[in-house]
């Protein structure tokens, strides 16, 4: 064990790999893809559906929060695995690219890291095969509902069992469902999918009720209704979804059919966000660092020279500016990697993931602010990247829990409250 | 690959620092201030844990090499006890490390066994100027090449124990580029101030000092670079940082825990709770740029110093931030001096000048 900060060879391949993804696939098509809303790169997904699956991993979906990827290798035996590591380099890189791209990447997303998190053995073998196929597959997670955001315990979608034919019959309303078009909808290109949603099968048991549900796309009964309009990361599909009598399987369920009274079932959602936040995160520093090497760049272009070194008296404006919005991508970055390495070595990090999620929603959002002011009529000007990523930023301290909610956990961590404790 | 966990050597090494921080150094830290007086004892108590001696050689009478990282480490431990008593303790580095860094192997061997093997001797360095833009890249204070050596010309200021020191390393712009110089006490030219008074830091007996045409052998110049010395005062100054944050920090859960306020602890008000989330945040995003930055140095990386330079910048920021919510959490209680946090938040506001007073 020591203090080092070195990226090991597979994670510098990934890392340089995927910057020629993000400079000749992702670039080039960012400005189109935001003016046309709901459009489909197909050529990136396409691209990202065969490359992935050669570097073996690309999304949440693609490894186990339980077992590193390296485990099946003898020879690593005694090392720790570096799955997360490497997904938190691919995915700040591919953020870096576009971020909204990133998000339609297929390989299962949320959807997928949830049944990895909940699911039994054989519901990862059932369910998580697919995205090893031929065409590009999305998978989506459906928790959030119109009156149940942060609070998920105001979950209303049910899921009652219909004991005659051993099925489950889902009823709700979901919304900003990401990819859930993607996922759910016949899109000739692209593999079967399937959409994971969150229901109570007994609400008089509140959040040990809770249990999320794999349904498959086209799924009789549900429907997606609408298509967000959204202030950036257009490109992604954020779906609203409508359960009416949908009829599921009995063995779709994801974790324990019986209620205990306890709340692991929901613990298993938990579980997932200590492994999602920090790539939630890891894409929030790719945009970051993106703004800050173009404010750089531009900067640069036009002879403006940043005298690292000098005290705070001695600096300009912008270069106060440049330098603390390096230290808050470089910080940021340190803390999503501390986040993924104690995921690899197996360590409890719900506080670390919860760190990190609220540095990166932080800092992504004052830093890409800082890009379009410090460029002023080029920053705000369409004809660059940056206005774009200033609008994408902001996601990040939103989904996968809000900065609020993220301060919680950490708070609740710091202080050892419960959640009754400290609300 | 990338690790978080010190090695079980630096375990052993932090866990006594941070005994020794936690039992003697924060609990005589309050009078200490109070009174203006830092028992010698407890320095030399501190520097019995043998923090420098295990940086330095054996062939100059130490016992290690150093290391960066574990100098973070040991630095944030001791920022965490008290930062005045820390500094004391680490004063002696601020004349050997450079030695090591930029001397000669004459150098090395004249001076630092001399300060490394016995009981901690007030041996120091001398780099602040007393001037708004202060700038270690640009000093004011000269060094001009005359025959048989240099003269120096310039005022120091925020020169720990300069009245007793038996050494000191002075900066100085020779041809408009830092160096340090070895000089002795006592030599002509040279006039120590009486002691300085600043917002903080009281118990650290500090000095103002003039050199007026001090003229210096050629054998006192370090010729090598003083780059490496400064990302290693700026990581330290960093690191320092974080222990005087984390002890704001930690002090301040403890109370809002305790304290009631409309039939719940304060902890308990979101208003509390979040900004106490926000300060680990903080702290946290520091330490690792902190420990980044030290481990590059270690591996001579390029952009060490770059880094080092982000580290101290950051940490002065964290500081002051975390050290003022530290107060506020406390309410009025916290501007009572009986608390510590007040204590803390002018400790605090200091980092950003304070580049220059310690190096591990
Ligand atoms: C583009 C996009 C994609 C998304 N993708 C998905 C997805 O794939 N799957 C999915 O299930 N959901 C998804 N979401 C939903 C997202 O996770 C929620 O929007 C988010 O959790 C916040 O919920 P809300 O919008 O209802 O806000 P609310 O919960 O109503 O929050 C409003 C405000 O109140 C604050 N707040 C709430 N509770 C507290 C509290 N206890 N203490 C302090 N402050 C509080 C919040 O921080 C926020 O500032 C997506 C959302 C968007 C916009």
């Amino acid at each position: 064990m020591t203090i080092e900060f070195e990226n090991p060879k597979p994670v510098e391949q990934a890392r340089f790999l995927l910057q020629t993804v993000a400079d000749n696939m992702m670039r080039p098509v960012s400005r189109e893809m935001d003016e046309n809303e709901h459009a489909i790169p197909f050529g990136y997904v396409e691209f990202m559906n065969t490359a992935m699956k050669a570097m073996g991993s690309g999304s949440a979906g693609s490894l186990a929060p339980s077992e590193g990827k390296n485990s099946d290798d003898p020879t690593r035996a005694k090392r720790p695995s570096i799955a997360y590591q490497l997904l938190a380099n691919q995915l700040e890189m591919l953020a870096w690219g576009d971020v909204g791209m990133y998000l339609i990447t297929p390989g299962g997303g949320l959807g997928a890291a949830a049944v990895q998190a909940a699911g039994s053995p054989e519901q990862r073998e059932k369910f998580l095969a697919r995205f090893n196929g031929e065409k590009p597959t999305f998978a989506a997670m459906c928790m959030t509902e119109p009156q149940a955001g942060s609070d998920t315990s105001a979950i209303r979608t049910r899921a009652v069992l219909d004991e005659n034919t051993r099925e489950w019959v889902i009823t709700g309303e979901k919304i900003f469902v990401t990819a859930g078009d993607k996922s759910f909808n016949d899109h000739p290109e692209f593999g079967k999918g399937f959409i994971v949603v969150w229901a109570s099968i007994d609400p008089s048991a509140g959040r040990a009720g809770m249990r999320s549900f794999v349904i498959e796309a086209g799924t009789p009964g549900v429907k997606v209704t609408k298509l967000e309009s959204k202030m950036g990361i257009r490109v992604s599909d954020t779906a609203s979804i409508s359960l009416d009598g949908a009829r599921v399987p009995f063995e779709n369920i994801l974790g324990s059919p019986t209620v205990e009274r306890t709340t692991t079932g929901f613990k298993g959602a938990m579980a997932t966000f200590d492994a999602t936040r920090p790539l939630v995160a890891a894409t929030g520093v790719g945009v970051a660092r993106a703004a800050l090497e173009e404010v750089k760049k531009m900067l640069a272009d036009q002879g403006v020279t940043i005298h690292y070194g000098l005290p705070r008296q001695k600096l300009s404006s912008i270069e106060k500016d440049v330098i603390e919005m390096e230290v808050m991508v470089k910080s940021a970055w340190l803390m999503v990697m501390k986040a993924v390495w104690m995921a690899d070595n197996k360590q409890p990090n719900a506080l670390e993931s919860s760190m990190s999620k609220v540095k990166s929603g932080d800092i992504v959002t004052k830093v890409t602010q800082k890009a379009v002011e410090i460029l002023g009529p080029l920053g705000y000007d369409r004809e660059f990247l940056l206005e774009k990523w200033f609008r994408d930023a902001k996601i990040t301290d939103i989904y996968e829990g809000t900065g609020q909610i993220n301060r919680l956990v950490v708070a609740r961590q710091i202080l050892g409250y419960s959640g009754s404790e400290l609300r | 690959m990338y690790g978080f966990t010190p090695t079980e050597e630096q375990k052993m090494l932090i866990d006594a620092v941070a005994r020794f921080s936690k039992s003697d150094l924060r609990t005589a830290a309050h009078a200490a201030e109070e009174h203006k007086n830092l028992a010698q004892r407890l320095v030399n108590k501190g520097w019995e844990l043998g923090l420098l001696q295990a940086s330095t050689p054996d062939i100059y009478g130490g016992f290690g090499e150093r290391s960066s990282v574990t100098g973070v480490l040991a630095a944030e431990e001791l920022g965490f006890g008290d930062l005045a008593g820390a500094i004391a303790i680490m004063t002696p580095g601020l004349f050997v490390l450079p030695i090591l860094l930029a001397g000669n192997e004459q150098q090395k061997t004249n001076y630092i066994p001399q300060v490394i093997e016995g009981s901690w001797r007030p041996f120091t360095s001398a780099l602040i100027e007393p001037s708004f833009d202060f700038d270690p890249n640009a000093l004011k204070t000269t060094a001009k090449k005359v025959d048989n050596g240099f003269v120096l010309n310039g005022v120091k200021t925020y020169v720990p124990f300069a009245n007793q020191a038996e050494a000191m390393v002075v900066y100085a712009a020779l041809d408009g580029v830092t160096k340090g110089f070895i000089v002795s006490k006592n030599i002509t030219g040279m006039e120590v101030s009486d002691r300085i008074k600043l917002m903080s830091l009281n118990a650290l007996p500090m000095y103002r000092v003039t050199f007026k045409d001090v003229k210096v052998p050629e054998t006192s110049l370090l010729e090598g670079d003083f780059e490496p010395v400064l990302a290693g005062m700026r990581v330290t100054n960093a690191a320092l940082a974080v222990g005087v944050a984390r002890a704001a920090f930690e002090y301040a859960c403890g109370y809002a825990k305790e304290r009631d306020a409309f039939g719940v602890k304060i902890a308990q008000k979101q208003a509390i709770a979040f900004m106490l989330a926000e300060m680990g945040v903080e702290i946290e995003s520091t330490r690792l740029l902190t420990w980044e930055a030290a481990w590059k140095l270690d591996m001579a990386k390029e952009d060490a110093a770059h880094d080092a330079y982000l580290a101290t910048t950051s940490a002065s920021d964290m500081v002051m931030s975390v050290t003022d919510r530290a107060v506020q959490i406390l309410g009025g209680h916290g501007y009572i001096r009986d608390h510590p946090v007040e204590m803390w938040m002018r400790n605090g506001r200091g980092f950003a000048t304070f580049t220059g007073l310690a190096i591990v």
